[in-house]
């Protein structure tokens, strides 16, 4: 009855991924390797045929409880350039019987024999839910659970990060804005903390920041030059429009004057400063479009970065899931 | 019918005894402890040599999920995994389907009680109808018709102005309320201690002012209408300081805590693990060592199971979709004697919470092995080491987190009225 301990849960006996679920727990080793082989798919990118045979054969399936076109294509595209079958579920879910849909939909697909799911849902936990209530041969690869993870975002703002800063070590990184309901905050602190950096600063107000990130690592501003102050990198986050129906601002505008990253504010952090945003972009909420579209933006190197990061992560969890089966099935 | 109880540990809270000494019963009723009456002549000698003998439990929270959620739990399913646990007494909360909010529903599960012959069963009645929060309920005939209590149990009151009509009513009649604290608005959608394991998890918090805002709230009012009023299922460090403030500023208010907020924090929520989802949640460290310290002071004077049985498909989902709830009653005393283990308890307050003291704060007459008792008692061998598990699960809902684990300590048989309704399996073979 007991229940295993979800970071050991996505690593095989040799501790390589055979899920992706979380970045809680994963070895410096392991996010380096992923942005190594990310690296490596980047390159080949630029080459006119664009697949390799990796996941051939493999049938992967995006299992999106929750809408997000842009992240299921690049998921998709990631997926179908290792040579995977692809198919597109998405899946609204009653909010009366969540369990019970998500457990028939999942024996569903066991049925149809996929090698991986890539799940997105608004639970926190789902995806070490399907993990551990799933057939166990196939991959779960966490494409944003809840507030809690969304490893895959992280690792491709990781990929930016050093592509723009050559290392981690010394960086400082702010990321402004709603923390509190932020998936990517979350995993990016993981990331940004197991890489090395020298500080990670979470930036907003006390009704989006809260206090206990301080002892996960964070320091907490509540000002924006304070917290922009000789920063390296700065991660602006999506401010969703519901965030005011539940008290916890004022206003767009009033945030904006606060917390927006403008021409201005942009040149308290260092001059080499590059500005990330896991989009889509609020331009004139979170972010001025001057410097949304501005030389130190790096937000569309951003995507073409997902699709590489996804492919080293959707490879090596499918290896790391054939590894365990083959020791399974020679014990 | 002549019992005689011989050679046991006789441990009883409520007559500070703690002997090997033997239990002379007759019509039901404990008649003499140690020396037999004159011309006794037991029908019946029970050697209880290297057990404890102990008052039946009183669990202040056990929900038979009858009626209306079969699936769950039943009254005769929930009554055997109480006698199990020892428990010879217990209180069922209004939240059935129907709701307790009449006499017929309160008289039912009282009717299939006696007819399961199982633990003595009290319902608690619903303070409003429905449980609705808005029209006060029918208080008198539900307490005629046999409930201890009237609680909104975890339902919002629709305003303050209706709650504070429902006690001023209640305390006219001189009826015992019990609330759960919970400023709906603060904890609603939240499923974990709002803390740093709901955050690292991306679990919507409920946070301590939930409970100690509502806590103040009915304090205010408690004193306001002279209500009688219980606690039930407290979390928060601060409200064992609230709750101790006010019997110092001499507010006659009890309370209880559930066993699991005493054994757990938050830190096992890490495992997105649902069987760990409870109303309210599992807080933090601090928490817990004041809920105990509360309990060494004399503040808390009960410890419940909180047992609430679900279907299986009610925790196979993700965290915050699993229904709350962990269903301990067969395993109360085991896992209590974890916290005398830990040093945390004393035995004798250990005892004193499942028993008299449980017992004291509802006015039942339960919890004691004192002459002229019902005789309500449990043997108990303290040193079986057993493991509970899907082989000897006597609730219905097998939910409980320590499903599958060793535990210290096992019921041998437990007497109603000096009937025996349960004898363990393993131990009478």
């Amino acid at each position: 009855m007991m229940r295993s301990d979800p970071r050991a849960l996505q690593l095989n006996d040799q501790g390589q991924l055979k899920h992706f679920l979380t970045l809680d727990g994963l070895s410096k080793n392991i996010l380096t390797e992923i942005l190594d082989r990310a690296e490596s798919f980047l390159s080949m990118g630029e080459q006119s045929v664009k697949k390799v045979p990796l996941l051939r054969g493999k049938t992967v399936v995006n299992l999106f409880f929750e809408n997000s076109t842009r992240t299921r294509t690049t998921f998709e595209l990631a997926a179908k350039r290792l040579s995977a079958d692809v198919i597109n579920l998405n899946i609204e879910t009653s909010a009366t019987s969540k369990g019970e849909s998500l457990l028939d939909t999942l024996k569903n697909l066991e049925a149809m024999q996929s090698d991986m799911f890539i799940v997105r849902h608004s639970d926190s936990g789902a995806p070490h839910f399907i993990a551990e209530h799933c057939t166990p041969n196939v991959a779960i690869i966490n494409a944003g659970d809840g507030r809690h993870a969304h490893p895959t975002q992280a690792m491709l703002d990781m990929l930016t990060i050093r592509r723009h800063k050559g290392q981690f070590e010394g960086l400082k990184v702010a990321v402004v804005g709603d923390i509190l309901h932020s998936r990517v905050a979350r995993s990016q602190l993981h990331a940004l903390t197991t890489l090395g950096v020298e500080e990670v600063r979470f930036v907003g107000p006390k009704t989006l920041v809260p206090e206990y990130f301080a002892e996960l690592g964070a320091t907490i501003c509540h000002d924006l030059r304070a917290g922009l102050d000789d920063v390296d990198v700065i991660v602006m986050l999506r401010l969703q429009k519901e965030r005011m129906a539940g008290a916890l601002l004022p206003s767009e505008s009033e945030f904006y004057r606060l917390y927006g990253l403008t021409k201005e504010s942009l040149a308290w952090a260092k001059p080499d400063a590059i500005v990330m945003h896991p989009g889509p972009i609020n331009r004139g909420v979170e972010i001025a479009s001057e410097v949304a579209d501005g030389e130190q933006s790096v937000i569309l190197n951003q995507v073409t970065n997902g699709i590489a990061v996804r492919m080293a992560v959707l490879s090596m969890a499918m290896s790391g899931q054939m590894q365990a089966q083959q020791q399974e099935g020679g014990e | 019918m002549k019992l005689q109880v011989t050679n046991g540990r006789v441990i009883d809270p409520s007559q500070n005894l703690d002997a090997v000494t033997d239990l002379f019963i007759e019509d039901h009723r404990i008649i003499a402890i140690g020396t037999a009456p004159a011309d006794f002549v037991a029908d019946e000698v029970v050697d209880a040599s290297g057990q404890w003998v102990l008052p039946g439990l009183v669990d202040l929270a056990v929900s038979l999920r009858e009626p209306g959620f079969s699936q769950k739990g039943s009254i005769a399913s929930e009554g055997r995994a109480a006698v199990s646990g020892g428990v010879t007494t217990l209180v069922c909360p209004p939240n059935t389907k129907p709701i307790v909010d009449t006499p017929a529903v309160a008289g039912l599960i009282q009717d299939k009680a006696d007819e399961a012959g199982m633990a003595n069963v009290f319902p608690i009645g619903a303070l409003t109808q429905g449980l609705a929060g808005e029209q006060l309920s029918n208080m008198v005939s539900l307490t005629d018709a046999g409930c201890v209590a009237l609680s909104n149990h975890r339902q919002p009151m629709a305003n303050t102005k209706v709650l504070s009509r429902a006690l001023e009513y209640a305390a006219t009649h001189d009826l015992l309320v019990i609330f759960h604290p919970d400023e709906a608005s603060l904890s609603a959608g939240g499923c974990a201690h709002e803390g740093l394991t709901a955050t690292l998890h991306g679990l919507q918090g409920i946070p301590e002012t939930a409970e100690t805002i509502a806590l103040m709230r009915d304090l205010l009012l408690i004193e306001k209408t002279g209500v009688r009023a219980h606690f039930a299922r407290l979390s928060c460090a601060k409200s064992v300081e609230m709750i101790a403030d006010a019997r110092a500023s001499g507010l006659d208010v009890t309370c209880d805590v559930a066993l699991h907020n005493l054994l757990l924090t938050d830190a096992v929520l890490n495992q997105f693990d649902g069987h760990y989802h409870v109303l309210p949640p599992l807080r933090s460290e601090n928490d817990r060592l004041t809920l105990i310290e509360g309990i060494k002071q004399g503040v808390i004077s009960a410890i419940c199971s909180d047992h609430q049985p679900h279907e299986k498909m009610a925790k196979i989902a993700p965290f915050a979709a699993t229904e709350p709830g962990m269903a301990n009653v067969e395993i109360l005393l085991p896992l209590a004697l974890r916290l005398m283990d830990e040093g945390d308890l004393d035995l004798d307050t250990l005892l004193r919470c499942l028993t008299v003291g449980p017992a004291s704060c509802f006015g039942l007459e339960a919890g004691s092995l004192a002459v002229g008792s019902f005789a309500d008692f449990v043997l108990f061998d303290s040193t079986a080491a057993w493991t509970w598990s899907k082989d000897n699960v006597r609730t219905k809902g097998s939910n409980s987190p320590f499903l599958g684990e060793e535990l210290k300590g096992r019921v041998s048989a437990t007497y109603i009225s000096g009937q025996l309704v349960y004898a363990n399996p393993v131990v009478n073979q």
